[in-house]
């Protein structure tokens, strides 16, 4: 390529003008807008039924209650942007944790070990079940269907004839239950807000040197402000309680860190790029197999995470763990947030947005004490109405010409 | 037209799907600087003849020289290694993909930094090198970001295109890429293809379309019934003698015979197409 015309002409052409920046900004940030707007509804409406809703305390609870249906979740986000699905994840999650509770309880092992052990569990799960759909070209429907009752007969054979475990290690029961003090609540909030300037900051500068347009600076500073205000009325809400949990760090750590690897990586772009056409990406030459293998791993990985975080708020492990309506709830909160079940559309920071959605529905129906019944039918109708607005909002970009 | 040594060359090429020849002993060749429309009628081979080029089906017989050394081509590796690059009628873009990430898919540019899997991609310079690329082509996109789905069917071939020309590739096989074109996406990717030349690559463009190739190509190779059925200089010849080339009217006898061997060849060509 011909040094000549660098530098002058992209100014000139095939780059954002001010327009499209809008249109990009709308559109890209519409369905997490309407995220935001659907929780701020449900917030509203919880709290004016019942005003301990948004209480410091039960504002605590339920990040305690999202963490284990956000890390599965994220594992799921990855499996539907291959514009796969994952019905084995609960069953999963209950068998990791049991594996774990089982070595560190029956067994004595130490307690890194067993949960060290109960995420290979997870992992090992996952890569078969992806060998297998890629392989022999089974969908991964049916795969993780087999899954699903296979692994749920394997966690009453891990847990035997007791059907269930107490777990009394501090080291486990702690992942659940550690609250950190207001000072190092504080820090860590620093540490959030100034780390997430500094990549904005760097990113910024990074296109500038490449002689790139760049957003706006009015938008940086207030994609930046509304981090720090959720991020600093989150700590003060949650120090003025029990202080900000270990659980609620280990579910933002794993969204941060999945998120980068799905949008900022060669590995996540080729996820994306198998999702959007499978055919295309093989052509390119990405070992498309690999990574399907991959992305089940990884769902494998996160539901083995998610099951003892669950377990360890619990403090046991027993035969529904990992059961009811886990599985489901983990699969429609992405969907719920953005994430397009027909692959290759969605983000990481859906699993969190959806669990917080879900969770909250949950919560302010258990504070009105109402009964599963209509708890299930509620989170059925969101799920329905979510997926409804998000068709509907596709429809209308297919009509102005955008996919 | 240059006029320099072939930089591409198939000498007495044969290809044979059962009991079908697809290909019968082609001669066939493209310079450096050279657009050549190969044209021929459905199954006349020409599909057979790019993926022998692009390595998909080995060539039965025959030799393929590239810049005057005598190559193999087995599998599509080869023909990426010796500098051929094919823009397949389906394009496979990813439709969710913004068009930088279209281009560099497969391989994509990473920061320096430690381990394979954890770098992160360099995405400033990959829009930068794509910027480049496109201006220096005069490819007009709204947006280097905006997803390839939301793009003209024009915009789409010209980006199918484009990124063909990443790996700096000496040959270019066009397979129909104006099929499903409306009249000014058609004359952008016709413009693009005469960029092609003036940087000095062969290109290969199939068509059915003769106004097509007329506009944009110097020679005109037809191909009938996997033969070699003539070759024009675009400038000295008319639409009447190509079609009578591709139709054999006029080279009398064969006509009853041909018809019944074009529709083995056809029905052969789709299965393994299929395949």
């Amino acid at each position: 390529m011909s040094e000549a015309a660098a530098g002058t002409a992209e100014t000139e052409e095939g780059l954002p003008r001010p327009k499209e920046t809008i249109r990009r900004l709308v559109q890209g940030d519409l369905a997490s807008l309407r995220v935001v707007i659907g929780l701020a509804l449900i917030w509203a409406i919880f709290q004016f039924e019942n005003d301990r809703f948004l209480s410091a305390q039960n504002l605590t609870n339920l990040m305690l209650q999202i963490t284990a249906i956000g890390l599965i979740s994220v594992g799921i986000v990855y499996v539907l942007l291959l514009g796969e699905i994952d019905l084995s994840v609960g069953a999963v999650s209950g068998l990791a944790a049991a594996v774990m509770a089982v070595l560190n309880v029956k067994h004595g092992w130490n307690p890194y070990l067993a949960i060290a052990a109960a995420i290979v569990v997870g992992l090992a799960i996952g890569v078969l079940q992806g060998s297998l759909f890629s392989r022999f070209a089974v969908p991964s429907f049916v795969v993780t269907l087999a899954g699903l009752l296979a692994w749920q007969g394997a966690l009453l054979q891990v847990l035997g004839s007791t059907g269930s475990i107490n777990l009394t290690d501090p080291k486990i029961t702690g992942l659940a239950n550690t609250f950190y003090s207001d000072t190092v609540g504080w820090i860590i909030a620093a540490v959030v807000v100034g780390g997430y300037g500094a990549v904005l900051f760097l990113g910024h500068r990074r296109r500038v040197a490449a002689g790139l347009e760049s957003e706006n600076l009015a938008g940086l500073v207030v994609r930046f402000g509304l981090v720090a205000v959720v991020t600093i009325v989150a700590t003060t809400v949650l120090n003025s309680d029990r202080g900000v949990p270990l659980a609620l760090l280990i579910l933002l750590g794993f969204v941060v860190g999945m998120e980068y690897v799905v949008k900022r990586t060669g590995f996540g772009r080729h996820v994306f790029a198998v999702g959007g056409n499978a055919e295309a990406a093989r052509r390119a030459g990405i070992p498309v197999n690999a990574i399907r293998v991959a992305v089940f791993g990884i769902a494998g990985t996160m539901a083995a995470i998610g099951g003892i975080m669950a377990a360890s708020r619990l403090l046991a492990v027993n035969q529904n763990s990992g059961g009811n309506e886990l599985l489901l709830l983990a699969i429609a909160g992405p969907v719920i947030a953005g994430t397009s079940l027909f692959g290759g559309r969605g983000s990481v920071w859906t699993a969190l947005m959806g669990a917080l959605v879900i969770g909250s529905i949950s919560n302010g129906m258990d504070l009105l004490a109402l009964s599963s019944a209509v708890k299930f039918m509620v989170t059925g109708g969101v799920l329905l109405l979510a997926v409804l607005v998000d068709a509907v909002a596709r429809n209308q970009r297919s009509a102005t010409g955008r996919v | 037209m240059s006029d320099g040594a072939p930089l591409l060359e198939l000498e007495g090429v044969s290809k044979r799907f059962g009991p079908v020849q697809a290909l019968d002993r082609v001669d066939f060749a493209v310079r450096a600087g050279e657009v050549v429309g190969l044209v021929g009628d459905n199954g006349a081979g020409k599909s057979t003849m790019v993926k022998t080029i692009a390595g998909i089906h080995a060539a039965d017989e025959g030799t393929i020289r590239f810049e005057g050394r005598e190559v193999s081509i087995a599998k599509p590796q080869d023909a990426t290694e010796l500098g051929i690059a094919t823009v397949y009628q389906d394009l496979a873009l990813c439709d969710n993909l913004d068009v930088v990430a279209n281009l560099f898919l497969g391989r994509e540019e990473v920061s320096p930094g430690f381990g394979t899997a954890s770098r992160q991609l360099d995405e400033a310079r990959m829009e930068h090198e794509t910027g480049e690329l496109l201006s220096n082509l005069a490819v007009t996109i709204p947006s280097l970001r905006s997803e390839v789905g939301t793009l003209s069917g024009g915009q789409r071939q010209q980006v199918a295109v484009a990124r063909s020309l990443l790996g700096e590739p000496k040959v270019v096989l066009l397979d129909e890429p104006t099929a499903a074109l409306g009249v000014a996406q058609t004359a952008q990717v016709l413009n693009l293809i005469r960029r092609l030349r003036e940087r000095e690559l062969g290109v290969v463009v199939i068509s059915h379309n003769l106004v097509d190739v007329f506009e944009v190509a110097d020679r005109i190779f037809v191909l009938r019934l996997g033969r070699a059925a003539g070759e024009f200089a675009a400038e000295s010849t008319t639409e009447e003698h190509v079609v009578s080339a591709i139709t054999g009217v006029g080279s009398d006898g064969e006509k009853k015979n041909g018809v019944e061997q074009e529709l083995r060849a056809e029905s052969a060509e789709s299965g393994e197409e299929e395949r």
